[in-house]
């Protein structure tokens, strides 16, 4: 069982508390987990991502294990620890503006 | 008993306000969506329950919500914007070809007919349409590969179509406006454009009067004279008699000719609101006054309503969708500010009282007229 956090406009987007369970197939890379993120909630296409090129939006990032990952492969590997569900994959909205 | 329904979309959210027809007692709901930008909310002239939000944000990007029980609940729909095709260049502020981009959904217009069709208008400037409520969009590309698409610049708010406009009594006729390309016309539903622009003069371009790159700002229509069109533009207040064929300058006494919002009375079409603002660098009222400016000639002659609005150190903006009329008799007029007020006049501008006053800024304002 893969744990994801999202942002909280998401989250009430989606009207979840706390993390996302996700049951992922193969290998768990961050394409795998957005995928199926988005499969359980539609709504998300386009907010993370963009629609037609899948690219990370702008002003998203993406951590786990304290590292920032998002200028890593969507199709590298993550850690063992968010494989195992220990450590959560975390969508974060960047911090930007003043 | 009427009532009317106030639409309201903000910086942070949106607020639906509700009064009964004497219009003096307000019950506010809200926010809807805190925390986002809500361009735009307009309700269908179908079945005044169904409204239509847009919701956006620099970091999660656009959505679209729907209502189908008068603003209480509301659902996500469709967000995939996707231009036709591959787009081609537009020209950047300097100069340089940039590519289309879509950003944010401007305005949404429901059809005047059709329960689950739907327009929006996006930046980069482009027309869509939702057939199915908002579920999917598709976009009406005829407009974007316009002949002049590739001389289309951004305003300063960005390269947004903010201006939608069915024509009552000719159901393939479409009125658009884009900052800062101008006005077009569609007179066949959509699949063909052309730009209706003559007579705007523009002095901030090389040509003045150029047959696109004019930053229009706003356009009304009363829907019993559709052939008739008021234009909010930068720069000048703006009338034509021919669907937009041909303008001409109806400023007249006004204190400054530069604004945002421009409506029509319900009732008589000849009677026009604006909100003037000092200039374009500086986007406040003139002289720290708030002052609506009616014109019951069509132009050329206004007077300023003052009464219940701020005369003093006032430093607000009024923008270009924020500005609506509801068709109770008499006819109420309404406008929101980037200061948070929502004001209303149930007396066709002639006395105002904020319905609101510390909403964040406002973005646009819709009324609805209720049975």
């Amino acid at each position: 069982m893969i744990r994801v956090v999202i942002p909280a406009h998401l989250r009430t987007l989606v009207q979840v508390d706390g993390e996302v369970k996700l049951d992922v197939d193969g290998q768990v890379t961050q394409r795998s987990i957005l995928d199926a993120l988005e499969a359980r909630f539609p709504v998300l296409r386009g907010t993370i991502r963009d629609h037609a090129t899948l690219q990370r939006r702008a002003f998203v990032r993406f951590f786990a294990c304290a590292e920032d990952l998002s200028l890593e492969s969507p199709d590298a590997p993550l850690p063992d620890a968010v494989a195992k569900g220990v450590e959560p994959f975390m969508v974060v909205g960047a911090i930007a503006g003043g | 008993m009427s009532s009317v329904r106030v639409l309201v979309g903000t910086r942070k959210g949106a607020f639906v306000l509700t009064a009964d027809g004497k219009r003096q007692r307000w019950d506010i709901s809200g926010p809807h969506f805190t925390g986002w930008e809500i361009y735009h909310v307009k309700g269908s002239p179908v079945d005044q329950n169904r409204l239509y939000a847009s919701q956006n944000t620099g970091w999660f990007g656009q959505l679209i919500q729907r209502s189908d029980d008068g603003g209480k609940t509301w659902e996500p729909v469709g967000n995939e914007f996707m231009y036709e095709g591959t787009p081609g260049p537009h020209k950047w502020y300097d100069g340089t070809p940039h590519p289309w981009e879509f950003k944010r959904v401007w305005h949404l217009e429901p059809s005047l007919t059709d329960l689950d069709t739907v327009y929006a208008g996006v930046e980069d400037a482009a027309l869509f349409r939702s057939t199915d409520g908002g579920k999917s969009w598709q976009e009406l590309s005829a407009l974007r590969n316009h002949s002049t698409a590739p001389n289309w610049q951004p305003g300063a708010g960005g390269m947004c179509l903010h201006t939608i406009i069915q024509d009552p009594s000719n159901p393939g006729r479409i009125f658009i406006a884009i900052s800062a390309a101008g006005a077009f016309r569609s007179d066949d539903a959509g699949n063909t454009w052309r730009a209706i622009n003559q007579g705007l003069r523009s002095e901030f371009i090389p040509d003045p009067n150029a047959e696109v790159g004019h930053c229009v700002h706003r356009i009304a229509m009363h829907p019993s004279r559709p052939n008739v069109l008021f234009m909010q533009k930068h720069w000048d207040v703006m009338r034509s008699d021919n669907a937009g064929d041909l303008w001409h300058e109806v400023s007249g006494n006004l204190p400054t000719d530069f604004g945002f919002p421009i409506d029509v009375h319900a009732h008589e079409p000849d009677t026009i609101y604006v909100v003037p603002i000092k200039s374009d660098s500086e986007h406040i009222p003139f002289d720290a006054k708030l002052r609506v400016y009616r014109s019951r000639t069509g132009g050329n002659e206004w007077e300023a309503l003052t009464k219940g609005l701020p005369q003093e150190n006032c430093y607000v903006n009024v923008l270009r969708d924020a500005m609506a009329v509801d068709s109770l008799d008499s006819c109420g007029v309404y406008f929101g500010t980037t200061g948070g007020q929502v004001y209303a006049s149930a007396d066709a501008g002639d006395n105002w009282a904020p319905i609101v006053r510390d909403l964040p800024a406002v973005l646009s304002v819709e009324v609805q007229t209720l049975p």
